[in-house]
């Protein structure tokens, strides 16, 4: 019974609460029993809230008895990235510096999760800040791959990632500055979407890199994804960077999930996938075969400024991380020094203690790149590199749907095995970065395994505001494959 | 001695506040003086999470002013960040703008001496947001009070065109006389909503050589009076500097000086290469505006005439002195209750006279401005005509402007309610001339002998008519009759 109900995707769980074939308690009691048990071994939460968790879901059990209308997500237990602000318990980000931070509000996106009427079990691990991918950067704990607890989760969504693969929740919002949402959902085996940049409010999301970062879903199946999209999408006043209605409405992207494409183009990159593992390589081949097979086109393309991809948004992510991390400094925000020797040393010293190493490399290069004399050679530069990646993608997008490579070069790697190699770990992103730099939507979908029984994601990206093509092209391919069925054997 | 001959050249960093509803990127009220800290949100307070949305209002406000000043307005204008950390600084950020500002190259017009005007470069005006205020206590802390923090603040720069103390001055209250006529800002000083830092230095031709002194710059003056005694005693500093070592700006430091006002000295803050790295970049939380052909008209729409414009055709359209010029033009609601009564058929000068001498000592007694003194423009027109007829005289239609605000009944009604008629009839004021002539001999017979004596006689005499019908004689009738009976 317990695994029944697990097993559920949100709407086949949904479904069942709204017609009372299942409880929201049930569920809910089921899902902790679940972080009780495997919780200890894979180490996806921060924090969770039993207690009020158990609570709403009485409630929205209660409003469905009495045949009261509730929301698309009622009673479905869902986590939330800790990098997202709510006014209940803390919102860390994963840092020393946060740990013990209580925001008075909540992000929209998790107002709009409680509008929807889900059951928030708890906030997940993330690499401190979002900046990492593989979560061995949280300040906070450590993080495993339900799969093989040997291995990272990937990151930085990796808690999220690993709770919605480890069947501690029933999806989970995460966040994408070059790849966090989809970078883990591929090491994880599940979906991750990150939507074009402004479709989904970022107020209340904890800044990393504020041109570059949106939060997304992560879910088990292609049809929840767009489910969590339709609750969480949409202009919000206090978000000026979020799109508004007139120039890009939101679109039911549940609706016509089905629907069949005819004559999808899909464009590849040879020379750009060259660079992942063989093993990677060989399944996601096999996928777009799959394609092929029910009729699409697949195009040779060139992009020729991807390579210049990492570079670029390394200097931009940084340069934003910089400034909007300057208020951690135990003045305004953030952990304070116990005895600082004078003033300067209250900020030194409380940043010195509060951050951990990779953050404050970051903070480093990005104040590097925005230091007077430097900025022309850095910080414009990698702009006009960010426009000409624009560029090619336009140019592709004039005559494909969609581009389909991988999501990461490898499947997911040894906890310890890149952490002191950043260059390497920042090679990871190669694939996922160039959409953010683009502004463009783009999904991780099951697709197979490695020799190692590793999961492997293949990555889709399609035009901004394209996320409900995006979707149905990727569930042409869920409907074929059983890919997302498969589901991780946890030992304690 | 050497022959030495300078010049003081100065330019001008000016802060506005702008009087909007709420403040630059937030839905907080502005504040002045409340319980520190409690006009805040996690947005003003720069939380972890939060996003800033800019104000339009405050945007439009800023636009009229660059309109005022004559600023080319940009197409497209963005936000930057301008890093520092500072206490009173929440996200150890400012927004402000930096490469495009919503306006530059303009000029205004500074009154002088004499009626005559001069022009000063505008550089640019732009908008940012203003920081909160740091209190420190006696105590081994501070505390911050972010009340102001984010409150929209219009920098403007000009260029070094001004000459002296007096032309700086000059340029700060003209501002403050157009921010208030635009209506976007108070432009009370004691409430901090104008500050100004000069940069100032000198030209000094010294047996034909020219040098130029290294410039300083003094911070954040809040009075005029402040921002006048520091650029003269900058200049008396920077020559007692130059004579003792001889520092130009290419071998000295610019520096940055604080203003002591109980000493009325500058002091030293900081040179030039200790200035911080602000490692400007756009900020990307907010979108770039766009200000259309449209939407500029329509702030256009929202202007008036400029006070120096109307201080100057008060002048040549009303023959006014440019003393009672700059008085009525002081405050744009006393410029257009002046020019309504004008319109209402009052003579200017007459109604200049009424309104600068009378409507405005009670205006300031009462603490409000004339406007607020419940008479209409019409009335006083009124008051000004009775004057000019000669019904009632100059000092009683004091008394009736007294009454007028004390009652808010009509001018003639008041003037009979009073018997402050005057009494023009002159087969009546024959008779009083007669008895007076007939009981002032010695009077009479000075007045006939001529001389200075003469107009002594004469001016006692129309007194002693005056005096019988208690001020009510209308003096100029009395004097012709007199006239007549000694001529
Ligand atoms: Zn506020």
């Amino acid at each position: 019974m317990q695994d029944e109900l697990l097993n559920m995707d949100c709407r086949q769980l949904r479904d069942g609460i709204a017609s009372g074939r299942v409880k929201s308690v049930a569920a809910t009691e089921a899902v902790f029993k679940a972080i009780e048990k495997y919780e200890g071994a894979i180490g996806a939460y921060i924090s969770t809230f039993k207690k009020q968790a158990i609570s709403k879901a009485e409630e929205i059990d209660k409003k469905i008895a009495s045949g009261e209308t509730v929301g698309e997500l009622a009673g479905v237990p869902v986590a939330v990235k800790d990098i997202m602000c709510t006014s209940f318990g803390t919102t860390t980000c994963a840092s020393k510096i946060l740990e013990s931070f209580h925001a008075p509000y909540n992000a929209t996106a998790v107002e709009k999760l409680a509008a929807a009427d889900a059951v928030i079990v708890g906030k997940t691990n993330m690499d401190e800040f979002a900046m990492g991918s593989s979560t061995e950067n949280s300040g906070l704990k450590q993080t495993v791959n339900p799969w093989d607890k040997s291995r990272v989760p990937g990151g930085s969504s990796g808690g999220s990632a690993a709770a919605v693969a480890g069947r501690l929740c029933y999806a989970a919002l995460g966040s994408d500055t070059g790849g966090s949402i989809r970078q883990p959902a591929s090491f994880c085996g599940v979906v991750g979407l990150k939507p074009t940049y402004g479709r989904v409010s970022r107020f209340g999301l904890v800044a990393f890199g504020s041109s570059l970062d949106q939060i997304g879903p992560l879910t088990r199946t292609v049809g929840d994804c767009a489910l969590l999209l339709n609750v969480i999408a949409g202009h919000d006043p206090a978000d000026s960077t979020s799109i508004d209605e007139k120039t890009a409405p939101v679109c039911d992207c549940l609706g016509k999930l089905d629907e069949p494409i005819e004559g999808l183009k899909i464009a590849v990159v040879p020379e750009f996938n060259a660079g992942a593992e063989s093993g990677v390589q060989k399944v996601i081949a096999k996928a777009i075969d799959v394609y092929k097979r029910l009729g699409a086109e697949v195009i040779e393309v060139d992009m020729p400024h991807l390579d210049y991809a990492i570079a670029a948004y390394y200097v931009i992510a940084t340069a934003e991380a910089s400034s909007n991390l300057a208020r951690y400094d135990g003045v305004h925000y953030g952990h304070r020094t116990e005895e600082p020797a004078d003033y300067i040393e209250v900020y030194s010293k409380s940043r010195a203690e509060g951050f951990g190493k990779e953050v404050k490399r970051r903070i480093m290069l990005g104040t590097y790149a925005l230091s007077s004399g430097y900025y022309d050679a850095y910080y414009l530069k990698a702009l006009k590199v960010r426009n000409l990646i624009r560029g090619d993608f336009a140019k592709v997008f004039e005559r494909c749907d969609c581009i389909m490579m991988p999501v990461a070069p490898t499947t997911a790697f040894k906890i310890g095995e890149k952490i002191d190699d950043p260059l390497a770990m920042y090679l990871s992103d190669v694939y996922t970065i160039a959409a953010n730099l683009a502004g463009i939507p783009a999904i991780s979908v099951p697709c197979g395994f490695d020799e190692k029984k590793l999961p492997i994601g293949l990555q889709i990206l399609a035009p901004a505001f394209g996320e409900e093509k995006l979707l149905r092209t990727a569930r042409i391919y869920e409907r074929e494959t059983d890919w997302h069925k498969e589901k991780p054997r946890i030992s304690n | 001695m050497a022959e030495l001959d300078y010049k003081v050249v100065v330019g001008l960093e000016i802060h506005v506040h702008l009087c909007t509803k709420t403040k630059m990127f937030c839905g907080c009220a502005l504040s002045f003086g409340e319980e520190a800290n409690s006009r805040v949100c996690p947005v003003c307070l720069g939380m972890p999470g939060v996003l800033p949305v800019m104000n339009k209002q405050a945007l439009e406000y800023a636009i009229m002013v660059a309109m005022a000043l004559n600023c080319e307005i940009a197409e497209f204008t963005k936000w930057d960040r301008k890093s520092y950390y500072y206490p009173d600084l929440p996200k150890n950020y400012q927004i402000s703008q930096y490469d495009l500002p919503l306006s530059a190259n303009g000029f205004i017009e500074i009154p002088l001496e004499g009626g005559k005007t001069k022009r000063i470069g505008i550089i640019r005006a732009h908008l940012e947001e203003d920081a909160g205020k740091n209190v420190h206590s006696e105590a081994n802390f501070s505390q911050v009070d972010l009340n102001r923090a984010g409150t929209p603040l219009l920098e403007i720069v000009t260029c070094p065109d001004m000459n002296s103390a007096s032309e700086v001055r000059a340029l700060a209250v003209e501002l403050q006389r157009i921010v208030r006529y635009l209506g976007v800002s108070e432009g009370d000083m004691q409430k901090g909503h104008m500050r100004f830092e000069p940069n100032i230095n000198l030209i000094i031709t010294k047996n034909g050589a020219e040098y130029k002194t290294p410039i300083a710059e003094v911070k954040n003056l809040n009075s005029f009076r402040a921002l006048e005694r520091s650029v003269e005693y900058e200049v008396q500093r920077q020559l007692d500097e130059f004579a003792e070592t001889g520092k130009t700006i290419e071998t000295g430091n610019k520096t940055t000086r604080g203003w002591v006002d109980e000493r009325e000295v500058t002091v030293l803050q900081r040179k030039k290469e200790e200035a911080p790295d602000y490692r400007y970049f756009p900020e990307p939380d907010l979108v770039p505006v766009k200000l259309t052909k449209e939407w500029l008209a329509e702030i256009r729409g929202h202007l008036c005439e400029l006070p120096i414009n109307k201080q100057i055709r008060y002048v040549t359209e009303y023959k006014l002195s440019d003393y009672d010029a700059g008085v009525l033009t002081a405050e744009r609601f006393t410029a257009e209750f002046f020019e309504q009564s004008v319109a209402a058929g009052g003579e200017p000068k007459r109604v200049c006279n009424l309104l600068t001498q009378t409507g405005l000592k009670i205006a300031k007694e009462r603490g409000c401005g004339v406007c607020d003194l419940g008479i209409k423009a019409e009335s006083l027109s009124e008051l000004s005509k009775i004057v000019e007829s000669g019904t009632v005289s100059s000092s009683a239609a004091v008394s009736i402007f007294e009454a007028m605000v004390e009652t808010g009944k009509e001018p003639d009604i008041l003037a009979e309610e009073l018997n402050l008629i005057q009494k023009s009839d002159a087969g009546e004021l024959e008779l009083i001339v007669e008895h007076v002539l007939a009981d002032n001999a010695k009077a009479v017979k000075d007045v006939k002998i001529g001389g200075k004596k003469s107009k002594k006689a004469h001016g006692f005499l129309l007194g002693q008519v005056m005096q019988k019908t208690r001020g009510q004689a209308n003096p100029k009738v009395v004097s012709e009759i007199l006239d007549k009976k000694l001529g």
